[in-house]
Parts: C-alpha cells; sequence; structure tokens
C-alpha cells in the first residue's frame, strides 16, 4: 500500500525509536517568539545549551506594539521586557532574530515562509499552536509546549508517536467572494473543533490547488481549530515558485537537487487515509462565526442555530453559555448583526493577498466603525504600500500599523473593548481572546472590510456586486 | 520530576464544553514570570463572572481531580494552563478528549490526562455534582479509575507516558541517550541540504 506525505516526512525524519512506539523525530527549523522566554529559563537552569542554533529563528511578534511611535524602543516597559529577553536569549545562544525595526519582521508563521526557512519535506516546530500554517509548503509543522520548546532547543528532537491521518477534500471552484477562509471555516463547521483531534490533516483536491501559497497557509494555520496538530498540502509547481529566490532557499546551485526531492513530496495515490471528509468549493458561502469556539460558523445567509435542538446537555448548556456571552438570540440572522470594530491582521490573514482583498472591498467607501488593518510582517507593509494598499485604507479611514499579532490576542495591548462585536480576520472567538468581554466574529479579509464599510456583519458577495 | 502512580482525591466535575487555554489562563496574565504563580489566575474571567464558580465551592476544596467535558484545554499552546491547574493543586484529570497540545503538556508536567469513554465521563461528573466532595481513585499501574459508586472503568494510556508518569523520567535524559543516531542524522542531512543551515547574512 502506498504512503501518505505524512508517511514519508516522518520516515525521514526517525531517529530512534523509543518505548511504547515513540519515534525520535529530527527538528529541521525550531522557530522561537517571546513567549519561548520559560524554556529558555528551563534550559538555562538545567546548565545546557542550545543543540542547533543555525537551525533556530527567533522573531518577537506576540508582544510588539504596533503603532510607530510606541515601537523601536518599545515604550511600555513591561513589553519592551519581553521583546528585550527574547533579544538576550538570541545573543546568548547565537540565534539568528529578525528584531522590531528590522523590516523582515513580523508574525512568527508569516516570516517563517517569507524568508524560506519553511520548506518542503522539513519537520518545523514552535512554541506556537498556529504552527501549522507551515504546511501549506509540505512543510511538517506543528506547535509544541514550553517543555518541548525546551526539550528542542536542547536536542533538536522530539519523542512523537504517530499520528491518524485525515484527507480534506476540496473539489471545484470558489465562487466570487469566497475565499480560503470560508474553506477553512466551513471545515470546522463541519467536523468539529475535536474533529480532527490526533490527526494530521492533509489538504488535497483541486480547489486546494489553485489557491496561492498564502491562501493554503490561511487553510493550514486554523488545523489546530479543527483539533489537528499539523495540516499540510503537497508541495506543487506553485511552491517551488513561491520559494525561488528567498533568502534561505536554497541558492541556484542547489535548486535541482531540492526540487527533485521535492517533486518526491506527495501522497501516493492508493495510499490510505484514516479518515476522508470532502467539501464542494463550489457549494460555500462567505462564512461568519456566531459563537465561541471556531466551529460556531455558518454561511452568511445563516442564522444562529437554537441551542434547545442539541441533544447533549452539556453541549447545549455551552451553546447557551456562548450565545448569552455573545449576546446572540436564537434564530437571528447573521446578516445585519451590528459590529463595533474590525481587526484585519494575524497569522491566518495578514499577507499581501489578503490585505489586497480586503482593499477591493474598501476602495471609495468609508469605515463607519474603528477598522484595524495590521500586516504580518515588515515586508507585507512595505509591498502593500508598493501598490497603494495603505492609502485605500487610510483614505477610508483605517489605522494602518506596523507589523505582529496584535488584536489576534491583544497581549500587545491592541484590545477590544469589554462587550464590543469586532469583525476580526484572525483564528480564535474564543471568550474574551480578544480581551475580556470582546465578542468576536470570524471571517475572511473581504468579509471583515464589508463589516467596517457597513458597521454590520454583511455579505461581500453583494459589495462586491455594486462594483 | 514527581513519579504518579496512585491517587485518592476529591474530584471536581467541569462541564463546559470546548474549555480552551485562553480561558484557563486568560493571555494577559501570561507576560507574568512562572514564580507569579499561574494559580493565582486559573480561570480568571470565569470565575470574575460567577459568583458559586464550581472550583470554589467549598464542597470541592482540596480537590485534586478535575472531570472535565470534550476537547478540554484546546486552543493556544500555552503551557501555563497546566501550570495554573497544577498550581491549584490538581494532579490529574479526566475527559472524553483533550486539546492536543495540553494533552502533551499535561504529561510533561506529571500529570495523568486521561480520557475515558464520554458516558462515563458524563456518568462521573454526575456522581460528583449529586455527591460534592466525593473522592475518585486513579490507579495508573493498574490503569484504572474508580468511581464515587464504586465502578471501575479501565483506561488507555500510551506505554511512553506511562512509563514517564511512573519513573518521573528527564526527557531531555532519554533523549540525550540518542546522542550519537542524532548526530549521525544530521551529518547526513548536512551532506543533503546544506543550505539548511547556512545563513543567507
Ligand atoms: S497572530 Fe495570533 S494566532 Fe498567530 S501567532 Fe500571533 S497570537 Fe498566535
Amino acid at each position: 500500500m502506498g504512503r501518505t506525505l505524512y508517511d514519508r516526512i516522518w520516515d525521514a525524519h526517525a531517529v530512534a525509536s523509543g518505548p511504547g512506539g515513540r519515534t525520535l523525530l529530527a527538528m529541521d527549523r525550531h522557530l522561537v517568539h517571546e513567549g519561548s522566554f520559560h524554556a529558555f529559563e528551563a534550559l538555562r537552569a538545567s546548565g545546557r545549551a542550545v543543540r542547533r542554533p543555525d537551525l533556530t529563528f527567533a522573531v518577537p511578534d506576540h508582544y510588539v506594539p504596533t503603532r510607530a511611535r510606541e515601537r523601536d524602543p518599545i515604550t511600555h516597559p513591561e513589553l519592551k521586557d519581553k521583546v528585550d529577553t527574547l533579544a538576550a536569549n538570541a545573543r546568548r545562544e547565537r540565534i539568528a532574530i529578525f528584531p522590531v525595526g528590522d523590516v523582515r519582521q513580523g508574525i512568527v508563521h508569516v516570516v517563517g515562509p517569507e524568508q524560506g526557512i519553511t520548506q518542503p519535506g522539513l519537520t518545523l516546530v514552535c512554541g506556537d499552536s498556529h504552527t501549522a500554517t507551515h504546511g501549506a509548503l509540505g512543510a511538517l509543522a506543528f506547535g509544541i509546549g514550553a517543555s518541548e520548546v525546551a526539550h528542542v532547543l536542547a536536542t533538536q528532537a522530539l519523542w512523537q508517536a504517530k499520528s491518524r491521518t485525515m484527507r480534506v477534500l476540496v473539489e471545484g471552484v470558489l465562487p466570487e467572494g469566497v475565499f480560503a477562509k470560508d474553506i477553512i471555516l466551513a471545515l470546522i463547521a463541519r467536523i468539529g473543533a475535536q474533529g480532527g483531534t490526533g490527526t494530521t490533516l492533509e489538504y488535497a483536491g483541486s480547489a486546494i490547488r489553485s489557491l496561492s501559497i498564502e491562501g493554503r497557509m490561511t487553510v493550514c494555520n486554523m488545523s489546530i481549530e479543527a483539533g489537528a496538530r499539523a495540516g499540510l498540502v503537497a508541495p506543487d509547481d506553485a511552491t517551488f515558485g513561491y520559494l525561488h529566490g528567498l533568502p534561505y532557499a536554497p541558492r541556484e546551485d542547489e535548486w535541482e537537487a531540492a526540487l527533485a526531492h521535492w517533486r518526491t513530496l506527495r501522497s501516493d495515490d492508493d495510499a490510505a487515509f484514516d479518515a476522508e471528509v470532502a467539501l464542494e468549493a463550489g457549494e460555500l458561502e462567505p462564512m461568519a462565526t456566531w459563537g465561541t469556539s471556531p466551529e460556531h460558523g455558518a454561511g452568511i445567509t445563516g442564522v444562529v442555530p437554537d441551542p434547545a435542538n442539541e441533544p447533549d446537555a452539556s453541549r447545549r448548556e455551552s451553546l447557551g453559555k456562548a450565545l448569552r456571552y455573545m449576546d446572540l438570540a436564537p434564530g437571528r440572522r447573521l446578516e445585519g448583526i451590528p459590529i463595533q470594530r474590525v481587526f484585519i491582521g494575524s497569522c491566518t490573514n495578514s499577507r499581501l493577498e489578503d490585505l489586497r482583498a480586503a482593499a477591493r472591498v474598501v476602495r471609495g467607501r468609508k469605515a463607519v466603525v474603528p477598522a484595524l488593518v495590521v500586516p504580518g510582517s515588515g515586508l507585507v507593509k512595505r509591498a502593500a504600500e508598493a501598490e497603494g494598499l495603505d492609502r485605500i485604507f487610510i483614505e477610508a479611514g483605517f489605522d494602518w500599523r506596523d507589523a505582529g499579532c496584535s488584536m489576534c490576542v491583544g497581549m500587545n495591548g491592541d484590545l477590544v473593548e469589554p462587550g464590543e462585536r469586532c469583525a476580526s480576520t484572525s483564528n480564535r472567538n474564543f471568550e474574551g481572546r480578544q480581551g475580556k468581554g470582546a465578542r468576536t466574529h470570524l471571517m475572511s479579509p473581504a468579509m471583515a472590510a464589508a463589516a467596517a464599510v457597513t458597521g454590520t456583519i454583511a455579505d461581500v458577495r453583494k459589495l462586491l456586486d455594486e462594483r | 520530576m514527581k513519579p504518579f502512580t496512585t491517587l485518592t482525591a476529591v474530584a471536581v466535575p467541569f462541564d463546559l464544553v470546548n474549555c480552551d487555554t485562553d480561558r484557563i489562563v486568560p493571555a494577559r496574565f501570561l507576560r507574568q514570570p512562572r514564580s507569579a504563580g499561574y494559580q493565582n489566575f486559573l480561570f480568571h474571567d470565569l470565575r470574575e463572572a460567577d459568583r458559586d464558580f464550581v472550583l470554589d465551592r467549598p464542597a470541592y476544596r482540596g480537590a485534586r481531580i478535575l472531570v472535565a467535558a470534550e476537547n478540554f484545554g484546546c486552543g493556544s499552546s500555552r503551557e501555563a494552563a497546566v501550570w495554573a491547574l497544577a498550581g491549584a493543586g490538581l494532579a490529574a484529570w479526566i475527559a472524553p478528549s483533550f486539546g492536543d497540545i495540553f494533552l502533551e503538556n499535561s504529561f510533561k508536567n506529571g500529570i495523568a490526562a486521561l480520557v475515558l469513554p464520554a458516558t462515563r465521563v458524563t456518568a462521573l461528573r454526575e456522581q460528583l455534582a449529586a455527591s460534592p466532595g466525593a473522592q475518585v481513585t486513579i490507579d495508573l499501574p493498574a490503569q484504572t479509575v474508580r468511581f464515587p459508586d464504586g465502578s471501575l472503568e479501565p483506561f488507555d494510556v500510551d506505554a511512553f507516558r506511562k512509563a514517564c508518569l511512573l519513573e518521573g523520567v528527564d526527557e531531555i535524559d532519554l533523549t540525550l541517550k540518542h546522542e550519537g543516531a542524532i548526530t549521525a542524522w544530521e551529518a547526513r542531512r548536512g551532506a543533503q541540504m546544506p543550505w539548511l543551515a547556512r545563513r543567507p547574512d
């Protein structure tokens, strides 16, 4: 029987076998950010050093201010301390860093691919659950906790049990106004927030192939929101074209050899997956979430469900709590729900293509609520400005910021106010995720732009039609 | 790490489905050093909103086992979620399913995170709600949980995790026993893909 892409990458990285069928898996790449300070402390306390500083890369993102005047140097003492600690650890351990003030700085999951650090067939870990993003280039990438970060720093390897595999087949053509974000929100709504627990997802099918690498990153990014630690797309010519010439990619004299290897990285036609789920791209609508789990999503023409229809008692009670938190009544149509704030950014949707999709809706219109655009990296920001996207946003009244995680998690102080409803392109609508009492509705950048100019959750297709 | 073998203790039922780690420790507390005691931030906002929060009820005081609902600990990889629960005295958790990273983080901290069938976990939570302060026994070597009503429920646990818990193994030490194999793998990798270890600047 054939092997999956996951099997291939796994086998190529198996270093030793351990008790209970565990495998010691070698790591090609390790990305660290400010939150990794616990692991550096643990490493130091144990008297160990970083084994492979040359394979480790540091990027500050979670705590970095996004307003120019607060950023370089950072004015907030606690934020400064977190960012400085990362820089000090990088210096001490001789790890490459993309610091604040460097145009390459940004969200770790935007920077890795953008620099060519992420490549097909590699293993890549980071102390962050959205590490699955890098799977868009065909790397086996997953998030780890602080203990595992310390373990990888010390050994450049991890003990892993092989996961199950699930193939997510998306065939067909996405309708106008429907994007990569809608694919992944629809998948999570379908299989649930734990539908992928214990599995590695491989996204395949013509609709996935037609996505840009950026769109594939949006899809892979939210694998964890379906419970899966890793999501993969087999690399193809689009992947190779994306990587060619990037700073950390193979040089010209190495390129053909790399390409020959990368072309072997796919699942065999007769490979067996433990599970399979199919979505029809042509049937998808723009999505929005209405609750406090990413699985609480529906098409824009849909309504808030009634918890009374939920047979399981604890699920029913949890749904009721979610609707009370969100202040939404069962049966409420999603379209027209008033919002008070918009956030366009995060490792899910802060790349050039995302900003373009939002700008296309915004052009010639005005934001009627406070709206924030935070590019995923300094390079994304520069590229967006080169094509005038910043002018479109600024003229429409949006706040055009510098790169970082920002309002996705609010750790840098970019927060949604208590009780406010925020249309957000990020990945988590958990209670309090964007700030205490904040109510998050997840959607695509085009949908968030539509929300900004209408002040409601709106059907972006109607705004595109007016054009 | 302290070995884990058997534990008989008060267990507290926690009904929330898909309880994410942002709820266990809100993000704004993560800038604190570990010495600040993450237990002080445990379920911070839930507790503030609910005067009768289950972990604060006198009957469950001293609980060392948490019995949760589906997909407990989903979301962010923050290990602070485990440190907060452990810091509050909890030493084991039982649920129908856990977030994958949270599950891994639990075992790395010497916590037994046990998966039982959903119907049995619901039954267990009902028993604990009906007689607050009732005790549960986890027997790791025998792989059983004894419910307050006396019934005995077997559980599966990954042999690697079980061994690590029983012996309190330091995983880095275990890995470094294979250092020769790691070095050999790295040498092969370096020869095949020299660009991986190269810095452009
Ligand atoms: S943008 Fe949000 S989800 Fe992504 S790494 Fe930053 S905080 Fe995490």
